[in-house]
């Protein structure tokens, strides 16, 4: 049944939903409905939250519980998940599956607490130290918020990665019609027993580490990991094609950014402009061939990405379209939001 | 021939990589020893630092975290909401980890009580990286971030992290220890027994702290560097129990 859900909350009851019974967080707006719906919720299903001293305590206390074997989350927004990224780091190179929330607000520094986008290249480029990705959702509504906060778990468990699921300011405080999916039985969740450091008594100790002092062992590690991205990028890349098939002008963009561009898209195709929209699901990997595909359609002038930033996913856009058509970029900043009538004046008017 | 000692099997075949006169041996050897004799070795779950004893994940015959640099008391309070509240947990730490770079961790999993237990290295330096100032140097001693000894009007005052933390509500049992000679060896062992003990008697958080060497980077030799422990240590760092609520219990 759907219900009137808050994003935030929304993300919360998700993650209970899909067998997530471990919370740690430390407040920051605009994210803090999550840590405070978990903090009696989780109780509520046998699990534990904890409100952290720090950001960096919390990403560590992930680290803890997903070592331990256990479904457990964390949530902050830009400022405090910059404070996170060494724990990241340590996660990814330790093959933890987790999941972590970014409700951006807008930088750079303390920035501001409206909408922004400003944290692509921290989520999709690794983030914190060294080698790594984690795999990075970016929900544009809050069924969508729902349906990859339940499905994040999975993939995290699948791949033993860290999965990151970035929203904004907006997306997170706004209210939409939601279902939420049944809540899973625990049972029926991977058996992690082969690796999981929750207290062994077989002989064969469990070690949950990042520490690899061997040059050639360290190599042949970042070697594996990046062979799991590989296979992670032809499996779980997602992304959403709207009325693309006869564009001449494609808009790429994610998250609320993308629903504004939707809106514009339907206006200027009622001033009789051929408009369409690439809009990445998963922002690590990043759904990179449909878009070089796009740049070879002879009907396809040119490509506009639309951002809450100064531009930083426009540089993935042109690394796909490699120099075969035009690459323009809209940004707004600041937690400003853009208007459909800015992108269709842009459009018509080229600014 | 019939053996009178021998190696605690919860200790590994692994050689120690420590240096000569190091006393991380002995304190591995006392935990592994109170843990088999209380019958805790199964389920125990140890969170090693980063520092010198970064590669207690070897040592241990236990599941072992590898923490983040001052993070061991976050990532074992996590450890201690997930698995069964009757397997023992233990951080083991040293100086920098602990009381500088975590300090806001150690700080705050005194402050919850959690149940677990804390070991924690004081040997007043930065032995792994090659001998800087720790915040537990003591006034006048020398490091390579000191070169003239530590001057509290440069490098500001060293901290005393058990009087600091028995000022909480949450610890159950504080006591600081030292390794300088086998009289104190086995007072070590018996506050890390009963460290233990309170925390299988789920009465909240034990640390202890061991006043302990580090002839590399002291420039002294393996019973200098004791007979340092003995005289500049444990005068600065007075050893005894600092807080402990089974005795206020009755």
């Amino acid at each position: 049944m759907k219900k009137l859900w808050k994003g935030n909350e929304a993300i919360a009851e998700a993650a209970v939903a899909a067998g997530c019974r471990y919370f740690f967080g430390y407040p920051i707006t605009p994210q803090n409905e999550i840590p405070e719906y978990l903090s009696w919720r989780l109780p509520e299903v046998g699990g534990a939250f904890i409100q952290a001293e720090s950001e960096v305590s919390a990403i560590n206390m992930l680290y803890g519980a997903a070592g331990a074997g256990a479904r457990a989350m964390t949530s902050s927004s830009s400022p405090g998940i910059s404070l996170k990224q060494e724990g990241i780091s340590y996660i990814a190179a330790a093959e933890l599956p987790c999941v972590i929330v970014n409700m951006m607000r807008s930088g750079p520094g303390l920035g501001g607490i409206q909408p922004a986008q400003g944290d692509y290249f921290q989520a999709t480029k690794g983030g914190g130290h060294g080698d790594y990705h984690p795999i990075v959702f970016a929900p544009s509504s809050i069924q969508e918020f729902v349906d990859l906060t339940y499905g994040a778990f999975d993939v995290a468990d699948k791949y033993r990665t860290p999965v990151m699921i970035i929203g904004d300011g907006m997306l997170g405080q706004m209210m939409e019609p939601a279902e939420i999916p049944p809540m899973r039985d625990l049972k029926t969740l991977p058996d992690k027993n082969d690796w999981a450091a929750c207290g062994h008594s077989d002989g064969r100790p469990r070690i949950i580490n990042s520490l690899r002092i061997e040059p050639d062992e360290l190599e042949a590690f970042n070697e594996h990991l990046f062979k799991k991205y590989e296979e992670i990028t032809k499996n779980e890349t997602r992304y959403e094609d709207y009325l693309t098939s006869d564009a001449e002008i494609v808009f790429v963009a994610y998250g609320s950014v993308a629903r504004i561009c939707k809106a514009a898209i339907v206006e200027l195709r009622a001033q009789g402009i051929k408009a369409g929209l690439i809009r990445p699901i998963t922002l690590y990997p990043y759904p990179t061939e449909i878009i070089a595909k796009l740049a070879k359609c002879d009907k396809v002038k040119k490509f506009v990405t639309v951002e809450m930033s100064m531009g930083q996913m426009v540089e993935d856009v042109r690394l796909a379209v490699n120099g075969l058509k035009p690459v323009e970029f809209y940004g707004r900043s600041g937690g400003n939001v853009m208007m459909p009538g800015d992108l269709v004046k842009y459009v018509k008017e080229g600014k | 021939m019939k053996i009178v000692a021998d190696k605690p099997k919860m200790l590994t075949e692994t050689p120690l990589h420590y240096c000569p006169g190091c006393t991380h041996g002995i304190v591995h050897r006392l935990v592994a020893e109170a843990l088999e004799e209380l019958g805790k070795v199964d389920g125990a779950i140890g969170v090693v630092p980063v520092g010198c004893s970064v590669f207690g994940y070897k040592y241990f015959r236990c599941d072992v975290f590898e923490a983040a640099h001052g993070r061991a008391p976050a990532v074992a309070s996590a450890i201690r909401r997930v698995v069964n509240p009757d397997n023992l947990i233990f951080t083991y730490q040293g100086d920098g980890d602990l009381a500088s770079i975590g300090m806001a961790e150690t700080v705050h999993a005194c402050t919850r009580g959690e149940n677990i237990t804390i070991i924690f290295i004081n040997n007043g330096i930065y032995g792994m990286t090659g001998g800087q100032m720790a915040p537990t140097t003591m006034p006048g001693e020398k490091a390579t971030t000191c070169i003239y000894g530590r001057d509290p009007k440069v490098n500001g005052n060293p901290i005393h992290m058990c009087e600091m933390l028995a000022t909480l509500t949450g610890p159950a049992y504080i006591e600081r220890v030292s390794c300088y000679d086998v009289p104190h060896v086995n007072k070590a062992k018996a506050a890390i027994k009963k460290a233990f003990q309170v925390q299988m008697e789920k009465k909240g958080l034990s640390f202890i702290e061991v006043v302990a060497n580090c002839p590399t980077n002291y420039h002294q030799t393996p019973l200098e560097s004791m007979q340092f422990v003995k005289e500049k240590g444990c005068s600065f760092y007075p050893l005894g129990v600092f807080k402990d609520i089974t005795k206020e219990d009755k």
